[in-house]
């Protein structure tokens, strides 16, 4: 495993193109775009403010570049660097902005959503979508690319309008039986639309392509509901993480529950295995302890770790919850489905520290990786069954059906690993601290434990 | 006399306890005599001894001293009689005295008795009453303890439905905060709106116009296109439904397929049992071959029809389940079978099998050996047989000993061949010297008929009848010049039987190739030829065929130079 260099980085926006050659960050106003081999800076563009949002398109051949304080939006051309575009909300503000999926056409959310507006950056010419909802997620794109899903609320009601995507013509536009709709996602077939209801009431409802109702799934009520949904690639199943810490997992053909997936804080009976992070010490003796030791500080920072398989029964530690405040920390907020619909990999918000892997050939659990910090962000490799993990240190973990290994990151001054991206190819993974960004970049032949 | 005698127990009685051995002998002495009398003419003095010692035991006064002779005192004795009296009446009294207080007692006692027995009934009672009440007691403290729990479970519910309502609460009053958060940003900004008087308007700036991601041209919006729009949209959700149809199609024949299949084991699992153990299972024979024939039937019928109906399915599944039934019960007899044998150590029940079994075990065994001696005897003979060193005759002879049988019929073969090959030889050179002889005799009949028709024509004349038979002769001559040819080494029976034949319908077609094997005696007619093989046969056919068309080509050249004579002659 090599790691490459440590870069600087501002909000957290580093992106792979689509294509996967290309390496997009911004650093302060600057949209600095890199070789994703080689790391060499291939362009530079200069944007009028800090960058709140950017995106590659999806050919790869164009960046956006999104200021929202400014209202502003730029998008950049690789092939032409002079070519220049900018879109200037005006007085209305801007709060959100997006790719169409052919990569001609922005999408901008105006601020109090009054309204989205789509730019095409072909013709020049504006289209309008009234009544956008304000919720967790109200635009989906299917993953082809022909449709998109928007929620609206009129008249204290929720309704969903189906777009096609070739001229924005509205296709489908129908009420949802939710009281305020949170979310709607489609099926990676694009041909069924998840809608879920926000955290008050258990409802998730599932719309075929043409509107119509296919099945309804609440499964209790009055307690807070839905948290996080997840459809698996392959289309087979959904999955649904709600606020009781389980997770539900419905099938395409019923759309009735088949499994349910519990997260109890004491593990007893189970074939799976727990891994724990255990972190080696490096022993101090008194007379190192001198300044200079101290202020150098790598050593004792960045202690080694390694895991431990953990007999059974093993105790998780929970942390209870603020009753008093709004979204408790507490259920199922992570869901991801691996690459092949093998695994799916869960994190209830109530035992931070731990990651949940389960079997979905066997519908049973997997493997439970419990680290020495609450866990901030994993994904699955686009194409093997692995999982990349981080705490928040300066450590990379990856899962795998073998076995699962704990990577130290090699940069100077802790590097902070808060989030993480997988390359198009699953060759490697980008790091991002809070100011950094770091490359790593796995071995061909599989790591073992 | 009792009374005199219960008298005198009484006083023996009440003396007794003062008693000396004189007294006693003194008693015994003095009992009763013959008659029952205490007192008679001879012992009156001891009598009046005995008595007067007796009340002075009594207390009172002697009445008879012993000096003074038989004579008593009669006063003293009355006295004492008199006090004898009255003690007897004072004790008279006091046993009715002492009666009375008996018979009192006796009725306390009575009523003691009474009393405990109803007290006794009470305590039964009571205790009865109070393991009642016990009871009732312990039925109502479950019945405190279940509602305890039940309101420990309904304050647990409602602790949990007042959580509920809380973080709903909570969640409402986070919402209408970031809704009067936004609202109020929204306030502020239409005022800024209202008061910033230059209004930024919405604007795209763009170098230039980049052309579409897929090249294409935009098109208006018309009808056309949102027919087309919604023409994709369904052709999609078709395209998908019938993936999945068809996904769930194999899926169903292959759980089809294996359903039939475990009905397939199962029925022939349960079969091989019936047939094993003849027991318990004659009793079930009936029923259990009615059902299986049926299975069997329907089994011939399914593995002709697919199950696409509903019955169809639904019978494969009863089925299933039935013969599923059948093997559970069968694997529960066994079970119960080998447990009953185990504890009752009576393994009547597994030793039939179990030396059927044995018998089985040994007799594979002991083939199983003696297939492995034959392997190893053979593979000893292999083993001799390359290894082994053999002398040269032995060697030569036995060299090449596996083809002895065919070579000598190969030899034999081709000696038939030569022989064939001699005869056709033979014959080749006949027929070229019939040849040679019938190019010279047609040579002389042409001079001859030239000859004729010179003597034809000169001599044409009324009188034809005088010139046939040379015609006749001439052509007779001919038929026979005709066909020696054919039948060159044919016996002179085959000429007369070709003459026999009217001149004027000469068969002019070749003979069949019957005939022409007859008439060159390759066709065996008598049986004196030598014996014939197939291969011989086959020899014979090809050196035949092989000469066959030039000996045609000689016949048919013939027959045209007949046929054209024949024309030429008609004329």
């Amino acid at each position: 495993m090599n790691f490459s260099e440590v870069f600087k980085q501002t909000n957290q926006l580093c992106k792979v193109s689509p294509d996967g050659k290309y390496l997009a960050t911004c650093v302060q106003y600057r949209l600095v775009v890199r070789d994703v081999s080689t790391l060499q800076i291939l362009q530079l563009y200069t944007c009028l403010d800090q960058v709140s949002h950017m995106e590659w398109s999806s050919d790869s051949l164009f960046i956006l570049c999104a200021m929202y304080n400014r209202g502003l939006v730029q998008v950049w051309s690789l092939e032409q660097p002079d070519w220049h575009c900018k879109i200037d909300e005006g007085s209305i503000g801007l709060v959100s902005s997006r790719w169409s999926p052919d990569g001609r056409h922005i999408l901008n959310t105006t601020e109090f959503h009054l309204r989205v507006t789509v730019w095409s950056l072909c013709t020049k010419a504006v289209s309008y979508i009234k009544h956008p909802k304000a919720c967790q997620k109200a635009v989906d794109f299917s993953r082809d690319g022909r449709y998109l899903a928007l929620a609206e609320r009129r008249d204290c009601k929720d309704y969903v309008c189906v777009f096609v995507c070739d001229d924005w013509h509205l296709l489908r536009h129908f009420e949802t039986e939710t009281q305020d709709l949170a979310g709607l996602e489609w099926s990676p077939n694009g041909c069924v639309l998840a809608v879920w209801d926000s955290c008050l009431e258990y409802k998730v409802l599932l719309y075929s392509l043409d509107g119509r109702l296919l099945s309804t799934y609440s499964a209790y009520e009055w307690s807070l509901g839905v948290k996080s949904v997840s459809w698996s690639p392959s289309s087979q199943f959904l999955a649904i993480g709600s606020y009781d810490e389980k997770v539900r997992i419905l099938n395409h053909i019923t759309w009735k529950k088949i499994a349910q997936f519990e997260h109890p804080a004491i593990l007893d009976s189970t074939k799976a295995t727990v891994y724990k992070e255990v972190e080696k010490r490096p022993a101090v003796g008194s007379d190192e302890m001198s300044l200079h030791s101290i202020t150098i500080g790598t050593t004792l920072f960045n202690t080694q770790s390694k895991y431990e398989i953990s007999p059974l029964p093993v105790q998780i530690p929970v942390v209870k919850p603020d009753p008093d405040r709004a979204n408790p920390k507490i259920g199922i907020s992570a869901l991801a489905f691996s690459s092949d619909s093998r695994y799916l990999a869960t994190k209830n918000d109530n035992m931070a520290t731990a990651v949940w892997v389960w079997d979905m050939q066997k519908m049973s659990l997997q493997a439970v990786l419990e680290q020495t910090s609450a866990v901030r962000c994993f994904q699955w490799d686009p194409l093997r069954p692995r999982l990349a993990l981080c705490t928040g240190n300066a450590k990379l973990y990856l899962w795998s059906p073998g076995g699962c290994v704990s990577v130290q990151v090699p940069a100077e001054g802790g590097f902070q690993v808060q989030s993480l991206n997988w390359h198009c190819s699953g060759d490697s993974v980008i790091l991002l601290g809070k100011e950094q960004l770091c490359l790593c970049y796995m071995d061909t032949d599989q790591e073992d434990k | 006399m009792p009374e005199s005698s219960t008298v005198k127990d009484v006083l023996s009685s009440s003396v007794e306890c003062r008693t000396s051995p004189l007294r006693r002998f003194s008693l015994t002495s003095l009992h009763r005599n013959s008659l029952g009398v205490f007192c008679s003419e001879d012992n009156v003095q001891e009598c009046l001894s005995h008595i007067s010692q007796e009340l002075s035991s009594f207390g009172l006064p002697p009445v008879w001293t012993a000096g003074g002779g038989s004579e008593l005192n009669i006063v003293a004795v009355l006295n004492c009689m008199y006090d004898l009296i009255q003690l007897h009446r004072r004790g008279l009294r006091t046993l009715e005295n002492m009666e009375v207080e008996q018979l009192k007692s006796n009725s306390n006692v009575d009523f003691l008795q009474l009393s405990t027995t109803r007290l006794k009934e009470q305590l039964e009672i009571s205790k009865r009453e109070n393991t009642g009440l016990l009871e009732r007691e312990r039925q109502l403290q479950l019945k405190v303890k279940s509602l305890q729990n039940c309101l420990k479970n309904e304050k647990e519910e409602v602790q949990k439905l007042q959580n509920v309502i809380a973080s709903r609460a909570s969640q409402y009053n986070h919402e209408m905060k970031r809704k009067e958060r936004e609202f109020n940003k929204l306030k502020e900004r239409l005022n800024q709106l209202l008061v910033d008087k230059k209004e930024k308007k919405q604007a795209i700036d763009v170098l230039n116009n980049i052309g579409r991601a897929d090249g294409k041209r935009s098109l208006w919006k018309t009808e056309k296109t949102e027919a087309k729009h919604e023409g994709e949209m369904y052709k999609t959700l078709l395209s998908d439904y019938d993936t999945r149809q068809r996904e769930l199609q194999l899926e169903n024949a292959e759980l089809r397929k294996v359903l039939q299949q475990m009905k397939k084991d199962m029925v022939s699992i349960l079969s091989s049992r019936k047939q094993a153990a003849k027991g318990d299972k004659h009793e079930h024979g009936g029923t259990q071959a009615a059902s299986e024939e049926e299975d069997e039937v329907f089994d011939s019928s399914k593995d002709s029809v697919e199950l696409y109906c509903v019955h169809a399915r639904e019978k494969l599944t009863n089925s299933i389940r039935l013969q599923w039934r059948r093997l559970k019960s069968h694997v529960e007899r066994l079970d119960s079978q080998v447990s009953s044998a185990q504890t009752s150590e009576s393994k009547t029940a597994d030793a039939v099998p179990r030396e059927t079994h044995e018998e089985e075990m040994d007799r594979l065994k002991l083939e199983i050996q003696q297939c492995k001696d034959f392997i190893q005897a053979q593979q000893q003979l292999l083993q001799q047989q390359l290894s082994s060193p053999c002398d040269e005759e032995t060697a030569s002879l036995l060299s090449d000993c596996y083809m002895l049988q065919e070579k000598e019929r190969l030899g034999d073969e081709w000696k038939t061949l030569e022989e064939q090959r001699k005869i056709f030889e033979r014959e080749r050179r006949n027929f070229t010297e019939a040849a040679i002889r019938l190019s010279h005799e047609r040579k002389a009949f042409e001079e001859e008929r030239a000859t004729w028709l010179k003597h034809q024509f000169l001599n044409l004349s009324p009188f034809s009848d005088s010139k046939k038979p040379s015609l006749s002769k001439s052509k007779s001559a001919f038929l026979i010049s005709a066909e020696t040819e054919v039948s060159a080494a044919v016996a002179p029976e085959k000429f007369i039987k070709h003459q026999s034949e009217p001149p004027s319908c000469v068969p002019l077609t070749s003979p069949s190739t019957a005939d022409l094997y007859r008439t060159l005696c390759l066709i065996p007619e008598d049986s004196s030829t030598k014996p014939k093989t197939k291969m011989e046969h086959v020899e014979e056919s090809s050196v035949f065929c092989g000469n066959a068309p030039v000996r045609h080509k000689l016949w048919d050249d013939i027959q045209d130079r007949t046929l054209s004579q024949e024309k030429n002659s008609s004329i």
